[in-house]
């Protein structure tokens, strides 16, 4: 029952004419468990969102929340097995992608929506050139020669503010510092102009000050390309400045999702809370920060009703028995809290 | 590269005159006499024993023997048998056929090896892949010449598809099963190291990368997963490819073939040790080339490897 509110009622800033229509890219009620041989895991349990041309969508969420999954499952690179979807669908301009062919999906991958990785090292190719993993899209996707395809790849690494692009162009993957090569990452996912692009996590392996650069350097190819970006992140700071939106994601749910400044103004759900309120602040020092008590739960066996209850400070009976729907709380925004109202409504 | 080039080379010096010091040495250690039994039945005359201890200096230290052996070989001259025939003739006639052999079996051992590797690599489980596996284990568990005396009957005496032995000429019809023979212990652990590497690496980030980029399968597979997973390969196939052109005794033997191996056990077994030091030189010499090729191979395959 609650799926299908979930599924209808979980596209806040929709216009309220019933299903959405003509978006970019959209994510519904999608399911996603792993078959291991401990048991089956159920990593995404109906997630559903979507982003547009030009705008950004930060998913936020602890490691096994179930983002990168989410992300893996829309790019078809799901390793399966053991991971299975077993509901939803992921359109792409209308069209769901799962029930395509192996090969019209292909051609959508790095085209129609690209991926930046997390460990820029492990995932590029350490035995070829960084030029070449480039070329090589323009050259088998585009059909260009090898001089072309050279020379559009050393446009690229300039275009992410690579110096020196072309005697850079054939240094290996291990001849780059991390931020360089999470650069050259980010121009191999650029190369065939995507419409939609995701960002696993691209800052993480980076030291702070690098970290910022690199989100500039997103930010201003979003907007410069009017790009849909999917940034999948579990750090609250990153998000701030990028995103237009926020979900942010549970034991493989959204349970909240709003708009960048609604959402650090007054969140919705207490999860959110607790995030926010685990950022250090300058006002605390000395402080014993703050976190939010308990552990994630198993996947392979969920807590009955919401699956954050265990740790909620604020949990009440009903929470153990039912599990809260993601409803619209007021404009553009929702949650999926029993007491969502109760939060938005406070001072 | 030329400077890492030019140093291994440096390398190979010390290690060249080491080893066939050690050789020359133990060789001509050997306790008894060389010369017994030369001359028929009867003792050799002390003039003849006398002239070839002349020839070959044995009234001198190992290091003066050493040393004028080492001159005479740097002229291009291995030396005489103690027939009196030129060590040079006997190296130049068999190697070739060795060398042959070697081509083949690397060949055999490199094609299906490899391939087998690979298709069970990406397909775990499957029919295949246990066919691999039992086969594999077969053909590692089973002494060469067991392997051999089979294949020679079997395809060779039984069914007559092939030749028993190999001809003069070498055709290389003929090398095939030889080759395989020669091959199937390395043919195996190239398939299963090939197998494991290649499961390794499918999971690994720069491959879902590669997907991502919307790359087709093939390429994918063929380009980003084979470079990889190749690397230890290599590293295999270069170290057998020394011992293979160390010519193969038991292989040669059973097949008739003329090669090195046979010469240096023929050479052993009738002490004649100017034979024996010459030829192991020449397979010193291959080898520590063979091995100085795969290292820079290896570090062309893999550019993390880097030459100082």
């Amino acid at each position: 029952m609650s799926d299908i509110l979930v599924s209808e009622q979980s596209a806040p800033g929709a216009d309220g004419s019933g299903r959405p229509s003509g978006r970019l890219l959209e994510v519904e009620d999608l399911r996603v468990e792993f078959r291991t041989r401990d048991g089956v895991a159920k990593v995404i349990n109906g997630v559903t969102y979507h982003v547009e041309a030009g705008e950004t969508l930060a998913v936020l969420g602890e490691s096994g929340s179930g983002k990168s999954v989410t992300a893996q499952t829309i790019m078809g690179i799901l390793d399966t097995p053991p991971g299975f979807v077993t509901n939803g669908q992921v359109r792409f301009h209308g069209k769901d992608m799962l029930k395509m062919s192996a090969e019209e999906r292909r051609r959508i991958r790095g085209e129609g929506i690209a991926m930046i990785f997390q460990d820029s090292l492990s995932a590029l190719n350490p035995v070829f050139t960084v030029g070449f993993q480039i070329a090589e899209q323009f050259r088998i996707r585009r059909g260009m020669s090898r001089a072309d395809a050279k020379k559009r790849a050393v446009e690229m690494l300039d275009q992410v503010k690579i110096p020196n692009a072309k005697g850079r162009y054939s240094n290996y993957p291990h001849q780059f510092s991390g931020g360089m090569r999470q650069r050259a990452m980010i121009a191999m996912s650029l190369a065939l102009d995507p419409e939609v692009l995701i960002a696993d996590e691209p800052t993480t392996a980076l030291d702070v000050t690098v970290q910022a650069q690199i989100m500039d350097l997103l930010g201003e190819l979003q907007r410069e390309r009017q790009m849909g970006m999917i940034l999948i992140t579990h750090d609250l700071g990153v998000v701030a400045d990028v995103a237009d939106r926020i979900a942010v994601m549970y034991a493989g749910r959204i349970v909240e999702e709003a708009d960048v400044f609604e959402l650090y103004r007054k969140p919705a759900h207490p999860y959110t809370l607790g995030l926010l309120n685990s950022i250090p602040r300058m006002d605390e020092r000395g402080q014993e920060l703050r976190t939010i008590k308990g552990l994630p739960p198993n996947l392979m066996n969920i807590p009955p009703g919401c699956p954050f209850n265990p740790r909620c400070p604020m949990a009440q009976p009903v929470c153990r028995e039912k599990v809260p729907p993601l409803l619209q709380v007021g404009a553009g925004r929702a949650s999926a809290c029993h007491f969502a109202e109760e939060l938005v409504n406070r001072d | 590269m030329g400077r890492y080039l030019l140093r291994r080379l440096l390398q190979l010096v010390p290690v060249f005159i080491g080893t066939t010091f050690l050789i020359y040495w133990l060789v001509w250690s050997v306790p008894g006499d060389p010369f017994a039994g030369k001359c028929g039945e009867r003792r050799c005359p002390q003039q003849y024993v006398d002239f070839m201890t002349d020839k070959y200096q044995l009234d001198q230290s190992i290091f003066v023997q050493y040393a004028t052996y080492m001159k005479n070989l740097f002229q291009g001259d291995f030396g005489q048998t103690f027939g009196g025939r030129s060590i040079n003739d006997i190296i130049m006639t068999s190697y070739p056929n060795t060398l042959k052999l070697a081509v083949v079996a690397l060949l055999i051992e490199a094609v299906i090896g490899l391939g087998a590797g690979v298709l069970t690599g990406l397909r775990r489980n499957g029919f295949l892949d246990n066919l691999v596996l039992v086969s594999t284990l077969f053909l590692l568990a089973l002494p060469i010449f067991v392997i051999a005396f089979v294949l020679q009957w079997l395809l060779g005496v039984k069914w007559g598809i092939v030749t028993p032995t190999v001809s003069s000429e070498m055709r290389i019809t003929e090398l095939l099963v030889p080759g395989f023979v020669l091959g199937s212990a390395s043919m195996a652990y190239i398939a299963r190291v090939a197998r494991t590497s290649i499961a390794e690496n499918r999971r690994a980030d720069y491959v879902r990368t590669a997907i991502a980029k919307g790359l087709p399968m093939r390429r994918v597979v063929g380009v980003h997963l084979l470079r990889n997973s190749l690397i230890p390969v290599v590293t295999l196939l270069g170290t057998d490819l020394g011992a293979l052109m160390g010519g193969a005794i038991v292989t040669e033997g059973i097949f008739g073939i003329n090669g090195i191996g046979r010469q240096v056990y023929r050479a052993i077994v009738t002490k004649e040790s100017a034979t024996v030091v010459s030829i192991v030189v020449v397979l010193v010499l291959v080898y520590l080339l063979m091995n100085l090729l795969v290292d820079l191979l290896y570090a062309a395959l893999d550019p993390r490897i880097r030459y100082e």
